[in-house]
């Protein structure tokens, strides 16, 4: 039996990297540390259903082909399309998404990722006023108050509060738990508002309301007796927490990125964690979800000055969201052919765009079957990055991390990135050849 | 490969050449003392050639570099640079993206970029953003100023623990020089304080800045590291902090070295340089700190220029960049990072309508005027602080012209710069030797790499600048706008004897070297020391040990700069 130690599970933007794996024959057989999601994970390995090689649509069915000429169909498809989109990228390592930034450059398409469904709105709300974070250590050290707003950690990301807030002890919170406290804010009565020292039940839609409640109070001003369905009360009550703690996080999900006010209620919970820091340490961080869908908009940013929807169609980068994101692109019918890295677009974007999706060409380098690979033209099966592939990937506070590889590959299976590498090389090749 | 540049102009100071004409010869990226097989000729006469420039101070790459991208949107927007000739496409005008960055120093003739202040937590993430810089040699300078395990040490004081912890810091993050930002500053601002004098308190750990000034310092010397400490001090950009300045500068005055270079080197200090005691009565001290600098051999530093530009400022000193940010009401970025420092981002715009700006952008170059031998203040902006790289040609014209800089202090900038500064009594005007010296001779020295880096003489890389100056006809005082442009871009920049650059456009775009020192200790030491980092990243980092070091993976061209540093133990 190999047993692998300090492994990085490949799941959510925890990205925990304790994990132990035992794996014999090919086969996982324990992911000790890793809680059930990222355990899930490390256990799918062992299905039976990877499909090995690319399959080609071919009227109401699949065919097998070739890599070589899957490669090619690829690189035929997005250089025939006018505005190609190049989609996904948050469940595989950087060095892929250079490799998908240079390829759409190259094509002269538009590159996106799935910020534009969940965290795109904290990104609008970054560039309007600014963002106030730390690394994640900072938290299990320092912090004594920790509000989780319109996230549920419990179920989305298991194992934040263990390594990060509610548990653990750290170097000025010796006693762990007894020195910390934890208010949940959110829609309904979740599993982690069970473990929180207070809970504000909001009413739905009224996010931005209930921020301001805060904000006003914080700066002097008087509210009603009920403000989004909290009592004033528990507002002031939860406020005076914050004024009075040594080191105040914020984190927030997409409860609150996602409902009505998106971006403007991010940047009003930007405005109230820096209205804070006048009178103690506060701070804030996004829930990320998949586990390196923070590295795609580091790289893209480093590489074009732009986080997410970036249009290269005019051979340099163009940024403007809700123009140049997939959503929009898709809805509008503005892109003629879809590349999908690393993504599920089918399972999670509105219908309209998802109905223009299955009407042109497209392709998709994915590891399992998904509502996306049934959509779509052509899938090419790949390596899973952070197990059979090593590479870097970005925590949710932008820690970068290097994901290991702790098994090969089924043979004949190529990693996202040298899949990608090929597509490149046939682009340029039959770009010079014309 | 073989190059032969004939016939050009050549200043280099380092090797006492001023302003002759010869030839350099270039053979396996090498410069040597003759060629044998067929070569490649550059006639160069009427041209001015100087050795590649070196970049000793600009935050090019890196974590925050590029949280201050994403930030703003519009400085992307404003300036964006078109896929061409097979290049990458970019943007950005005060902080330009990650190829673009290389292929801009590389045109205006540098062939080396330093990034200054890398966390050591995101490391990682700087040298893969390096990997994305072509063309130039890079390295990056991983900051010590709150870290725990040297307050520690240095509370308890074991100062081999110290020496040893701060090699395995700079080998685990592919380090080159100990970065001081604010220290003891950022790790207070971890509660939202600050340390403003050297012998504030540093909350919860019991020593001071000056302790951890003075420690690293120490350290930096019995690890025969290349470079000094490179130090930010704390109190930037308050009124009047020109006294914390020099108390700081005093720590070095007792540290020996024998390498013969500064046991200090002072980044930005016109951000250093400030008297008064509010922006009202604010004014230059840059003549207090030049008069300082020249009594004395310990220190050198570098100008960080104001251009009056628009920019963004980024730094590892967060509790400035919240100061700033309540100055401004502009959108802010903190940063904090666990057990080791603070960056901070917040955009700044310069204005030459302002008193304060206008003495600022005084203070850069009374720096440079007042010091009188150039290899102890060099030229950089503290891009973007001070405003971006891209403005270096027009330094270079203000330093060679007492006309352009009268015209800007009488026609340009606010009127306070006349009365704040000593600018306008200032006459002096640098020669070429003295520019090639600011922009590369310095740096090299300064950094310890001057084997390689910074000269023309035999035994030097092959990196050369070749400007479309010519010295015997053109008059810098009287011409400074065809100096500033002779110096935006090179007819041919050369990196390791390849063209990389011709008439001011990218030919080719190579790999360039990243290097790191590796002082290696005592063995035992060393063992011991682990036992104690071991410990406390089980319990404090959010990392663990085995995935924190940086990977072989991450420098493509790494260049290990072992050193015997085995007496430490
Ligand atoms: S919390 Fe997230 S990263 Fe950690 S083990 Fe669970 S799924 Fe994996
Ligand atoms: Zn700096």
């Amino acid at each position: 039996m190999e047993k692998h130690t300090d492994v990085i599970c490949p799941f959510c933007g925890t990205l925990c990297d304790d994990i132990e794996v035992h794996v014999e024959k090919g086969r996982v057989m324990e992911a000790l540390n890793a809680c059930k999601l990222g355990n899930a994970k490390f256990m799918s390995m062992n299905k039976k259903h990877r499909h090995l090689v690319p399959m080609v649509r071919e009227g109401d069915g699949f065919v097998e082909t070739t890599i070589e000429d899957a490669v090619e169909r690829v690189a035929r498809m997005l250089l025939d399309a006018k505005r190609p989109l190049l989609y996904g990228w948050a469940t595989t390592e950087c060095e892929a998404q250079s490799v998908g930034i240079e390829l759409a450059e190259e094509v002269g398409g538009v590159v996106d990722s799935c910020a534009s469904v969940c965290h795109g709105p904290s990104v609008l709300a970054i560039q309007d006023v600014g963002f106030p974070s730390v690394t994640l250590g900072e938290v299990k050290n320092r912090a004594d108050l920790d509000i989780y707003w319109g996230s549920n950690p419990m179920h989305a990301h298991p194992r934040h509060m263990s390594r990060y807030s509610r548990y653990p002890r750290g170097y000025f919170r010796e006693r762990g738990q007894q020195d910390r406290t934890v208010i949940v804010i959110d829609v309904r009565r979740t599993d982690t508002a069970g473990i929180a020292d207070k809970f504000l039940q909001v009413s739905p839609g009224d996010d931005y309301e209930l921020v301001n409640a805060f904000r006003t109070l914080l700066n002097d001003g008087d509210i009603p007796d009920e403000v989004a369905g909290v009592a004033k009360k528990d507002i002031e009550g939860a406020l005076e927490l914050m004024k009075t703690c040594q080191f105040g996080m914020l984190f927030f999900g997409v409860g609150l990125t996602m409902s009505p006010g998106k971006h403007r209620n991010i940047d009003n919970a930007i405005s109230l964690v820096i209205d804070l820091n006048k009178y103690t340490k506060f701070s804030l961080m996004p829930m990320r979800g998949h586990y390196n869908v923070t590295g795609f908009s580091e790289v893209l940013t480093w590489q074009s000055g732009f986080p997410f929807g970036v249009d290269y169609t005019r051979g340099y980068p163009q940024y403007n969201p809700g123009e140049t994101t997939s959503v929009e692109l898709l809805s509008r019918g503005e892109v003629d052919a879809v590349f999908v890295v690393g993504s599920d677009p089918a399972a999670n974007f509105p219908k309209k765009a998802v109905e223009h999706l299955a009407k042109i060409p497209s392709a998709v380098i994915e590891p399992h079957e998904t509502p996306t690979t049934y959509l779509c033209d052509l899938k090419i099966p790949s390596a899973i990055a952070g197990i059979e592939v090593a590479g870097t990937a970005y925590r949710m506070d932008n820690v970068p991390i290097r994901v290991r590889k702790i098994m090969d590959p089924p043979a004949g299976l190529y990693s996202d990135r040298e899949i990608l590498k090929m597509i490149l090389e046939k682009v340029r090749e039959i770009k010079n050849g014309a | 490969m073989e190059l032969e540049i004939k016939n050009g102009t050549v200043y280099d100071p380092l090797n006492k050449v001023n302003g002759d004409r010869m030839d350099i010869l270039i053979k396996d990226g090498m410069i040597v003392k003759k060629l044998h097989g067929k070569h490649e000729v550059i006639d160069a006469s009427g041209k001015l050639v100087m050795p590649g420039g070196v970049e000793i101070h600009s935050h090019f790459a890196g974590g925050k570099e590029t949280a201050g991208r994403l930030l703003r949107p519009e400085d992307g927007a404003r300036t964006v640079y078109p896929k061409r000739n097979g290049l990458r496409s970019g943007s950005g005008y005060s902080m330009p993206s990650s190829f673009t960055a290389g292929y801009l120093y590389a045109q205006m003739g540098y062939t080396m970029c330093n990034t200054p202040a890398m966390p050591p937590l995101f490391a990682r993430h700087t040298h893969e953003e390096l990997g994305d810089v072509p063309i130039v040699d890079k390295s990056a300078y991983p900051t010590f100023d709150g870290n725990w395990f040297v307050m520690r040490y240095l509370k308890e004081d074991d100062p081999d623990k110290l020496a040893a912890c701060v090699a395995w810091f700079l080998r685990a993050t592919k380090g080159l020089v100990i970065k001081l930002v604010n220290p003891g500053g950022t790790e207070n601002w971890g509660w939202g304080k600050n340390a403003v004098g050297i012998d504030d308190p540093v909350i919860g750990f019991d020593v001071t800045p000056g302790e951890i000034i003075k420690g690293l310092a120490e350290v930096n010397e019995r690890l025969k590291l290349p470079h000094s400490i490179h130090l930010h001090p704390n109190n930037l950009g308050k009124p009047g902090n020109i006294e914390t300045t020099i108390e700081t500068l005093d720590l070095g005055k007792s540290i020996k070295t024998d390498k013969g270079r500064q046991s200090i080197y002072l980044t930005h200090a016109q951000f250093h340089s400030f008297g008064g005691d509010s922006w009202k009565n604010f004014e230059s001290k840059a003549d207090e700190l030049a008069k300082y600098i020249n009594s004395c051999d310990h220190v050198v530093c570098d100008t960080g220029n104001v251009t009056l530009d628009e920019t963004t400022t980024m730094t590892s000193d967060g509790p400035m960049e919240y100061f700033l940010h309540n100055l401004t009401h502009l959108k802010w970025v903190n940063k904090d990072v666990e057990l080791e420092t603070a960056p901070g981002i917040t955009p700044f715009i310069y204005s030459r309508k302002n008193p304060v700006h206008s003495v600022q952008w005084a203070i850069g170059l009374e720096l440079a005027l007042l010091i009188d031998d150039p290899f102890k203040v060099l030229l950089a902006t503290d891009h973007p602080n001070g405003g971006p790289f891209t403005r270096y040609p027009r330094i270079i014209a203000w330093l060679m012209s007492e006309p352009y800089r009268r015209y800007y202090l009488e026609e340009r900038v606010h009127k306070g710069a006349q009365k704040g500064s000593s600018l306008a009594t200032l006459d002096r005007e640098y020669t070429f030797s003295d520019i090639a010296t600011v922009t590369r001779a310095g740096q090299a020295k300064a950094l310890g790499l001057s084997e390689l880096k910074g000269h023309l003489g035999v035994g030097a890389h092959g990196d050369v600048a070749i400007y479309d100056i010519n010295p015997s006809e053109i008059d810098p005082s009287n011409d400074f706008k065809a100096v500033e442009k002779g110096f935006a871009k090179t007819v041919y920049t050369i990196k390791d004897g390849e063209i990389v650059v011709r008439d001011g456009e990218i030919v080719a775009a190579p790999q360039g070297r990243t290097y790191w020192a590796n002082p290696v200790v005592d063995h035992e030491l060393d063992r011991e020391m682990l036992k104690d980092v071991e410990q406390y990243f089980k319990k404090y980092y959010s990392v663990n040990l085995a995935n924190y070091p940086v990977q072989k993976e991450y420098l493509e061209r790494g260049r290990e700069i072992q050193i015997d540093a085995r007496d430490v133990k």
